[in-house]
C-alpha cells in the first residue's frame, strides 16, 4: 500500500486512514463528513488528492496524439486552458475519464484517476503516435485542492492575485504560493470555486501547513475522501467505476458533451457510432421515502427493472438521499416515480434535474 | 476513547443491553456510533415483531455506510424508539441515552460482555 508525502500529517490531524485506490488515504478527520462537506459549501475545505496520477505529452506529435487516445477535440484549445475528456477502448467502453491542461500547441499535461493509473499507462504507452514523448510524472507530483467559496480569499493570502488563474477550467503552470511552485487551475470536484494545486513532493507538507494556517480565521478544514465523494455526488459529477466502466461507453453514462464523433478519429468513435444511440442514460434520483439510497440498487417501475443506482447517499447539504443511475432511456424523463429495491424492502423515488446542486 | 457505561452489558457487534425485569432495552454503543460517522437514517422493526438473538433487527445508515444492528436476545419488540425517524442523529450524539428497541417474552440471550471485557474488546478491535 502506497502513502501520500502528506500522510504523517493525516494522522496528527486525526484522520481515520483507508485504503483508497493502492494509497492509505484519510476518509475523514474527527470533524466528520458532514461538517466537512458544509465547510466546503460555506467555507472552505483542503483536500489531498496526492494519489491522482499525471502525465506529460510533448512533441510535435502530442496533439495528434492526445486527439487520438481522448474523445473530446483538442484541437482548438487555447494555452492555459483545462479539458474534460474520456478515455475509450476500441469498443467504445471508457477506460479512465480524465483532464487536459495545455501548456502549448506540442505540450499536454493529463491527471488521471489513481486507481487506472496502470492500465491508463499501458495503454497511453502502446498508442502514441509518432513523434510523441510520453511522461509519467505520477510518483513525483503532490496535489491538493482548496475548495469553496473562501477559497480565493485564502490563495490570496499566499500568492500575487494576478498571477493566479482566471475563469473556471484554466490554469496557470508556474506560480509562486507562498515561495512554491506551482501548477495552479481553477478545477476542482465538489461543485464549488476553488483550486487544484500540483506541486514536487517534497513541497506539499509545507503548503499544506501554509493553507491550514491561512486558512484558519476563514473557517478552512482539512477534507477526507468521504466529503469528496459526497460533494462530487452533489454536483453529479461523475466518478470512474460508478456511472463509468469499460462496459459502458460515455454515451451511456451521461458524458456526451465530453465525445466529439465529429472529430476524423479517436479509439472507440467507430464502436460508438455502429452502436448507435445509447439506450441507457444516467439520471438523478432523489428518495422521496424514508431511506438512504445506495450504488447497485435496481430500479423498477411496479414490476419491470429500469435500471439500477451507480451511486448514492445521504446529501449533506441538501440534506436528503440522493443518487446517480443508469436507466432506460423510455423511464428516464424528469419527475419519473420508481422504486429502488434496497435489501429487499421498496423505496419510493424521483427522477430529478442534474446536478442536484450549484452553487449561485 | 469510546465512553462504556459500568451499569449496562454489551455484544461483541456494538450493542448495549440493560435489564428491566422481564424488559431488555438495546442501543448502540459510543464506539459503534463514532466508527459509524454521521448517522443518517435508522430502520427500526415495529412493535409486535419478534426479534433473534445473533441475527440483524435494524440498520443504521451513516453517510458513508450501511450497518446492520444485531439482537443479542429472541424475543418480541415492545417498543421502539421513535423519536429516531426524525433524529438519526440522536444516536451520535448520545448514543447511551438513544435506545433503538424494547424487547419483551425473551426466551434466549447471547453470552454477554460486562463493561470491563467489552473495554478490552474495543481496544482489540482499534488495534
Amino acid at each position: 500500500m502506497k502513502k501520500t508525502p502528506l500522510y504523517d500529517i493525516h494522522v496528527k490531524e486525526g484522520g481515520k486512514i483507508v485504503p483508497f485506490a493502492g494509497y492509505l488515504l484519510p476518509v475523514q478527520y474527527p470533524t466528520g463528513i458532514r461538517t466537512e462537506h458544509e465547510a466546503v459549501r460555506t467555507h472552505c475545505g483542503l483536500f489531498d488528492v496526492s494519489h491522482m496520477g499525471e502525465v506529460r505529452f510533448s512533441g510535435p506529435g502530442a496533439l495528434a496524439t492526445i486527439n487520438h487516445l481522448i474523445t473530446n477535440d483538442y484541437s482548438k484549445m487555447k494555452i492555459g486552458k483545462c479539458r474534460y475528456g474520456i478515455m475509450c477502448n476500441e469498443q467504445g467502453g471508457c477506460i479512465d475519464d480524465l483532464i487536459v491542461y495545455k501548456f502549448a500547441d506540442d505540450d499536454y499535461f493529463v491527471v488521471i484517476n489513481a486507481d487506472n493509473h496502470d492500465k491508463d499507462i499501458a495503454h497511453m504507452q502502446a498508442n502514441l503516435l509518432p513523434n510523441t514523448q510520453f511522461e509519467d510524472l505520477s510518483s513525483s507530483t503532490a496535489q491538493l485542492a482548496l475548495q469553496g467559496p473562501l477559497a480565493q480569499t485564502i490563495i490570496e493570502k499566499l500568492t500575487d492575485p494576478q498571477t493566479l488563474p482566471q475563469g473556471y477550467y484554466s490554469f496557470c503552470p508556474h506560480v509562486l504560493v507562498g515561495g512554491i511552485e506551482c501548477l495552479v487551475s481553477s478545477t476542482g470536484y465538489t461543485g464549488e470555486k476553488g483550486f487544484e494545486l500540483y506541486c514536487a513532493n517534497e513541497h506539499v507538507t509545507k503548503l499544506w501547513q501554509l493553507f491550514r494556517e491561512a486558512g484558519t480565521e476563514e473557517g478552512l478544514i482539512p477534507c477526507g475522501l468521504g466529503a469528496r465523494d459526497t460533494l462530487r455526488l452533489e454536483a453529479a459529477m461523475p466518478l470512474y467505476g460508478h456511472e463509468m466502466d469499460e462496459q459502458t461507453t460515455p454515451l451511456e453514462a451521461g458524458l456526451s458533451f465530453g465525445v466529439k464523433l465529429n472529430k476524423d478519429e479517436f479509439i472507440g468513435r467507430t464502436a460508438l457510432l455502429s452502436k448507435g444511440n445509447p439506450r441507457v442514460t444516467r439520471v438523478g434520483l432523489v428518495a422521496t421515502g424514508r431511506g438512504i439510497l445506495r450504488e447497485h440498487q435496481n430500479l423498477y417501475i411496479a414490476d419491470e427493472l429500469i435500471g439500477h443506482t451507480t451511486s448514492g447517499t445521504f446529501a449533506p447539504h441538501l440534506k436528503q438521499s440522493i443518487a446517480m443511475a443508469k436507466v432506460d432511456i423510455a423511464h428516464a424523463a424528469v419527475g419519473t416515480k420508481a422504486e429502488a429495491d434496497v435489501r429487499g424492502r421498496r423505496l419510493a423515488v424521483r427522477i430529478v434535474e442534474l446536478p442536484f446542486y450549484r452553487h449561485d | 476513547m469510546a465512553e462504556v457505561k459500568e451499569e449496562l452489558e454489551y455484544t461483541k457487534s456494538h450493542e448495549w443491553i440493560e435489564k428491566n425485569g422481564d424488559i431488555y432495552t438495546i442501543g448502540l454503543t459510543d464506539f459503534a456510533q463514532d466508527s459509524l460517522g454521521d448517522i443518517v437514517f435508522v430502520n427500526l422493526p415495529e412493535e409486535g415483531d419478534d426479534v433473534t438473538a445473533g441475527e440483524p433487527f435494524a440498520d443504521i445508515e451513516s453517510v458513508k455506510a450501511v450497518s446492520d444492528v444485531f439482537s443479542p436476545v429472541t424475543g418480541i419488540v415492545a417498543a421502539v424508539n421513535e423519536e429516531l425517524a426524525d433524529s438519526p442523529e440522536l444516536v451520535n450524539e448520545d448514543p447511551y441515552g438513544s435506545w433503538l428497541i424494547k424487547v419483551e417474552e425473551v426466551s434466549d440471550i447471547e453470552e454477554l460482555l460486562d463493561a470491563k471485557a467489552y473495554e478490552e474488546h474495543c481496544a482489540n478491535e482499534e488495534a
